[in-house]
């Protein structure tokens, strides 16, 4: 196991070769943990204020979910892009949105391997 | 919107099948429980709890009416909508189960999480339901934390 580290979205966007599509002033932004699924439900259920999201889900209730989570940002994976609606929601809630070509599984051990933890599946409530 | 010193009180109307608006009623309260200083925890707790309802009322129902009320002591969310109900709410309760179609899926939602997560977020969770006419449910979350279950 990689030893437990901080990324600022400035290494993870190298790490992941991603394009900003919002946040461009934000990539000072420290990440502390990620956690990655298509499915919001799962989201809401076990995500964690302060997770970096990553998704391929590119409907404006990808922005909406990490908002009402409080997500540090959002990368897209399998270079999917946020319709104009979440591009909207993200700018007016300073949610950075960054898009990678790489798959959801790449993405995550990429991550991972450098260091970047998973979010524990503890829930809000028990934590 | 009414409020006064020590209660503060909001409306929101939801409609059903209303996807592209779908969580605008819960990133507003979001953003009132953060201007009137409530805990940042408990922001996320009301925020999840009613994004997943409205979302089960654009996927399910034809419209609702959702109030948010805080007092000192308590946040309470009140939903009620006018749709299908729920047959079996013991079956509607069990993660994983949902009678989602491929679209509310390709939403990223219907993964059968939705009342459960609702009432793992709630302090205090009602769910009550009239098959042909609708369901409502209520929310109350403890702002004290010396009253949390």
């Amino acid at each position: 196991m990689p030893k437990k580290t901080k990324m600022t979205l400035k290494e993870i966007k190298e790490l992941l070769q991603a394009e900003v599509i919002i946040g461009i002033d934000s990539l000072d932004l420290e990440i502390e943990f990620a956690g990655g699924s298509d499915l919001m439900s799962d989201v809401l259920a076990f995500g964690k204020p302060g997770i970096l999201l990553l998704t391929g889900l590119s409907n404006a209730q990808s922005v909406r979910t990490a908002n009402i989570i409080d997500a540090k940002a959002i990368v897209y994976v399998r270079g999917k892009k946020p319709d104009k609606m979440g591009i909207e929601l993200a700018r007016e809630k300073g949610i950075p949105l960054l898009s990678t070509k790489y798959m959801m599984y790449t993405t995550c051990g990429l991550l991972f391997s450098h260091g970047l933890p998973g979010v524990s599946g503890l829930s809000l409530k028990k934590r | 919107m009414m409020s006064n010193e020590n209660e503060l009180s909001h409306r929101f109307e939801i409609k059903g099948g209303d996807f592209s608006n779908a969580g605008r009623a819960s990133t507003s309260i979001k953003e009132i429980l953060q201007e009137i200083g409530i805990d940042s925890s408990i922001i996320v707790r009301a925020a999840i709890a009613s994004y997943e309802a409205e979302m089960n009322v654009v996927m399910y129902a034809h419209r609702a009416v959702l109030t948010l009320n805080v007092t000192p002591e308590k946040l309470h969310l009140k939903l009620e909508d006018e749709g299908p109900g729920i047959e079996n709410i013991d079956l509607a309760m069990k993660e994983g189960f949902s009678t989602a179609t491929d679209e509310m899926r390709e939403m990223g939602f219907g993964a059968g999480m939705g009342l459960p997560n609702i009432k793992k977020n709630a302090d205090k969770f009602e769910i009550s339901s009239t098959p042909g006419k609708g369901t409502t449910l209520k929310i109350t979350i403890c702002l004290d934390k010396t009253e949390e279950k």
